[in-house]
């Protein structure tokens, strides 16, 4: 029965969690009852965590799941059957008969991943708990170890996601691939969960910290799955090279001590090759399938800085160019400060200046620190130091961002040395 | 996004509010299903109240770095009295918790319409600087 004796390592940990969707699927199916399933495969795979480390994996991991999370769940019928029983007095209910394993074995379906994405990410659920629900049903983790990414106690975390499997029972989500005419609706639902959790992951991912839950590669590893199961989708792919482009260059993206480095001032012999080299691949293939969405524009933006062996050697009209789809595929605000800093990157600062007049009218913008930062680093540009100092500290004050806070705050004083130098070695400035 | 919903309401000196025991009941059982709505609805990280002012010390390095104490002073206008810390996907939920909070029953039963400081918390930065 026993498999490899001890043999504890991160392929089985990694075995383990990619067993859980599957595991669930039938569960789910044979049931009828996902959110009850749904927390029985959790116990299921905490079992699996406290007993094989000790006892070795079993030689059928999957099989072994099965049976854990179907006990557990004849249990949860046989309790609610007394339950009912002793309320009632009704005549007892025959026990829910438990096929022989082979024959739910039998009822696995590739699918049930996909299925189950398509359900923790429905668009009746918020946000937090599409996200709680999507790494624990799907992705195998535990609360314990989504609290701990998420900085939350692991009872509010646990009662996020109860409290999405309660909307899933509420609004009468089955568990069954959308129709047809669902589809591409609740596809980017799915897709817009992985990319939160993506971001939320590399944003907050600080070097070398292993503390915390890894959820950059998390999304990741989900994005693959999807992405397994809908080989010829093209946001799918996109998304998958958005992430792998960005992730490549986590390494240099902050000095040991947390400090953020700029694009432009990395050591690109630390950016990932492996990583960009596939999500090149995955971007030229989702690029040639035609329609062109977000997550693509996006990674072919992330793939044309990649490219560049040195900052200077960035091809920043193709920059904008691709800047300029996004405007028309999906605008944000984001999206036009981003244009306009590609814009003063092909024209000069005093034209990405002339752009952003144009977005003090935007409400959405003219508050907003990133438009102060942006203003800075133009104006860094034209070298007009006094004022890019000025938008730099109204950038830090605007932040909710520490590690960003302390970047602008050290760009301002950076450049008051900078400024101290120049005036005494021209102590006439209108010469 | 976590935010931390400030409670500034105690004065130095002013001691504990002499109301009648079914306002103050009515206002613990507030501030409790305040508390635990919060934790059901899986967005509570932290909540505590304070101790009154009078046990409140200012507290200064002096020489060497020891600490040097000092009580607070009655002027001070006003004191943090307890704060939350709540996760939620929108500032507009922050707001609505602190309203909640704000219009916690005061003697009568009236609502105190207390004025409750919502601040982000520092968080990570965002994906890409240029």
């Amino acid at each position: 029965m026993k498999g490899t004796a001890g043999g504890w390592d991160p392929a089985s940990e990694r075995l383990l969690r990619e067993l859980a969707p599957q595991v669930l699927g039938v569960i789910a199916r044979r049931f009828r009852d996902f959110p009850a399933a749904e927390d029985a495969v959790q116990e299921a795979m905490l079992a699996a965590f406290r007993q094989w480390p000790a006892d070795g994996v079993p030689e059928n991991p999957r099989a072994w799941l099965i049976r854990v999370a179907s006990r557990r769940m004849t249990d949860m019928v046989r309790n609610e059957i007394a339950r009912r029983e002793r309320e009632t007095a009704a005549t007892p209910e025959e026990e829910p008969a438990i096929e022989p394993l082979d024959e739910i074995e039998a009822e696995m379906d590739p699918t049930d991943t996909l299925i189950l994405l398509f359900m923790c990410c429905h668009p009746a659920l918020s946000v937090s708990s599409a996200i709680a629900l999507t790494l624990r049903a799907v992705g195998g983790l535990t609360t314990a170890e989504i609290a701990k990414a998420f900085l939350v106690p692991e009872a509010t975390m646990a009662q996020r996601i109860s409290r999405a499997k309660q909307s899933i029972r509420a609004s009468g989500i089955a568990f069954r691939a959308p129709t047809p005419q669902e589809r591409g609706e609740r596809l980017s639902a799915v897709l817009h969960v992985l990319y939160l959790i993506f971001n939320e992951g590399y944003a907050s991912s600080m070097g070398t910290e292993l503390q915390r839950l890894d959820l950059a590669h998390e999304a990741i590893r989900l994005t693959r799955a999807a992405r397994a199961l809908l080989p010829e989708d093209a946001e799918v792919a996109g998304l998958l090279a958005l992430m792998l482009l960005t992730d490549a260059r986590r390494a240099a993206r902050t000095r040991p001590g947390g400090e953020l480095i700029p694009l432009d001032k990395q050591d690109r012999s630390m950016w990932d090759r492996d990583e960009i080299a596939e999500g090149a691949t995955l971007l030229t293939f989702a690029l040639s399938k035609g329609a062109v969405g977000f997550y693509q524009l996006q990674a072919a933006i992330a793939a044309v800085h990649d490219e560049a062996a040195q900052a200077e050697d960035t091809d920043w009209p193709q920059i904008l160019a691709l800047y300029e789809l996004l405007q028309r595929a999906a605008p944000s605000p984001m999206v036009t400060l981003n244009h306009a800093i590609a814009f003063a990157m092909v024209h000069g600062p005093a034209s990405g200046l002339d752009r952003l007049r144009a977005l003090d009218s935007d409400e959405r913008l003219s508050s907003h620190y990133r438009l102060d930062a942006v203003r800075a680093h133009l104006f860094e540009m034209l070298g007009d130091f006094e004022t890019a100092i000025h938008h730099y500290r109204a950038a830090a004050a605007g932040t909710i961002s520490l590690p960003e806070q302390n970047y602008l705050m050290t760009q301002a004083a950076r450049l008051e040395e900078a400024r101290e130098q120049r005036k005494s070695s021209h102590p006439h400035p209108e010469l | 996004m976590k935010y931390i919903l400030m409670m500034n309401t105690m004065r130095a000196g002013a001691g504990v509010p002499a109301w009648p025991r079914a306002d103050l009941q009515a206002h613990i059982a507030f501030m409790h299903g305040v508390n635990r709505d919060l934790r059901e609805a899986g967005e509570w990280v932290a909540s505590e109240g304070l101790s009154f002012p009078d046990q409140a010390r200012l507290v200064r390095a002096g020489k060497n770095g020891a600490p040097v104490t000092d009580g607070v002073f009655p002027e001070s206008k006003e004191f943090l009295a307890g704060f939350w810390i709540v996760d939620v996907d929108s500032p507009e939920r922050a707001y609505a918790i602190a309203a909640r909070v704000s219009a916690a029953p005061g003697p009568g039963g009236e609502p105190l319409n207390m004025p409750i400081e919502v601040r982000p918390i520092m968080s990570a930065p965002p994906q890409e600087m240029l």
